[in-house]
């Protein structure tokens, strides 16, 4: 079978396409954990486009936003929802802290899932991420 | 390798003076390989007459790929001859779903109140099997199945002989979703079974005004298969599942549709028939 175009499992082609449509910033990743899309309502959020960013191995996004928590302390990929969702196969979520593209500082909460389609074979992960409002609001 | 189509019809059987020359028999084709052994893709009603020409005369063993569960893809197998001969070696293969096993999916078709003889009680005592995600070989070919957009699990297969492909995804939605002449295309659906096959058989069911009203039924347009087979480098599409309701005059207008639509490829368009054979 030729290989010349490595083809994505249909589960993360359904996952990409759902997340094309939505205005919730949603962020995909693969089964190695390498980013392979995020949407236009992930862009201000993450203050670059997906066009700029491209593919980014796990080592490499969980980086480039330089996740904290509400302390400073920097957030290992591990404890990231994604990095839960991945190492132990469950939804995660969490609160914490992030500087975008732009350079702009920004508190966010995610809520991280697996996409399993075996119990145990994980072909990739989806979180989906908002701002958090401003202390003293309630947001939407 | 020698390809028959024995059921080229989608959803419903479709017997009838206006089904003549395309044919009303459910999805069925036979694949022999040079080494003699049989491939069976889908199990809808042309696997009966598929059944009756064998006879006797079947070998030891078959392999039955089925692409997905719905009746059209199924319903003919509980009356395939070969099924009843306790000497055949029967393997069925098909989607594998998150849950539960292709036996136990395909076994209450085989049971009351839809059928008088339990699964359990036939005599070839067929094995099923979930397809393998990886490659993998039956007697001289090479076999391919991967998930692709149709409601429920299904997969494509892709039949590869001596450098010929022959990819079969006769229940298929790539444009759902996705802008097929523009996309990546690593990121269309079936993609990688169609990359430069011999033949493609191809989901064709709606023209595009039908299409449109029924956008997620899992099924393609006329447009969307010719786009894809161009897109996938297909040496020569053949339009398969047709619509139970379009008369074979109104499959000659679809024709000449995707003739007109293919004039910068694939090399080769044409309308899937019963009896129509390939040899690659």
């Amino acid at each position: 079978m030729a290989e010349a175009h490595p083809q994505r499992n249909l589960i993360l082609i359904l996952a990409r396409d759902l997340a094309s449509r939505l205005a919730t910033p949603v962020f995909v990743v693969d089964h190695e954990g390498t980013l392979v899309y995020f949407n236009e309502a992930a862009e201000p959020v993450l203050g670059r486009t997906y066009a700029e960013t491209g593919e980014l191995r796990a080592g490499g996004w969980a980086t480039e936003w330089s996740p904290t928590d509400d302390e400073g302390r920097p957030i290992p990929l591990e404890d990231l929802p994604l990095g839960v969702a991945f190492r132990e196969g469950r939804a995660s979520h969490r609160s914490f802290r992030i500087v975008g593209g732009d350079r702009v500082a920004r508190a966010i909460e995610a809520t991280a899932f697996p996409l399993l389609i075996r119990e145990d074979e994980i072909v990739g992960a989806i979180a989906v991420f908002w701002e958090r409002p401003p202390e003293g609001t309630t947001g939407r | 390798m020698k390809v028959r189509v024995w059921g080229c019809r989608g959803s419903l059987a479709s017997p009838g003076p206006e089904t003549v020359r395309f044919g009303g028999q459910t999805s069925c084709v036979s694949v022999q390989l040079s080494d003699g052994s049989l491939l069976i893709l889908d199990a809808g009603t042309g696997i009966r007459p598929l059944g009756m020409a064998l006879g006797g005369d079947h070998p030891e063993r078959i392999d039955v790929f089925i692409t997905h569960l719905h009746t059209d893809h199924i319903e003919g197998l509980r009356f395939f001859d070969p099924i009843w001969d306790p000497s055949v070696e029967l393997n069925v293969w098909g989607p594998p779903s998150p849950i539960r096993g292709l036996r136990s999916r395909i076994a209450p078709y085989f049971a009351p109140p839809f059928f008088p003889v339990h699964l359990r009680s036939i005599p070839s005592h067929p094995e099923f099997r979930d397809t393998p995600t990886r490659t993998w070989r039956i007697g001289s070919a090479a076999v391919t199945a991967q998930l692709v957009k149709h409601p429920g699990p299904t997969v494509g297969y892709r039949v590869e002989e001596n450098g010929h492909a022959l990819a079969y995804l006769p229940d298929h939605e790539p444009a759902l979703g996705s802008d097929l002449s523009t996309v990546g295309t690593e990121w269309i659906s079936g993609f990688a079974l169609a990359e430069g096959s011999t033949v493609l058989l191809h989901d064709a069911q709606y023209t595009k005004a039908e299409y449109d009203e029924r956008v997620g039924w899992g099924h393609s347009s006329t447009e969307d298969a010719v786009t894809f087979g161009r897109r996938a480098g297909a040496e020569r599409l053949v339009l398969f599942h047709h619509d139970p309701l379009h008369t074979d005059e109104q499959l000659e207008g679809v024709l000449a549709r995707a003739k007109e639509l293919s004039a910068s490829g694939p090399d080769e368009v044409e309308l899937a028939r019963e009896g129509m054979t390939f040899e690659l």
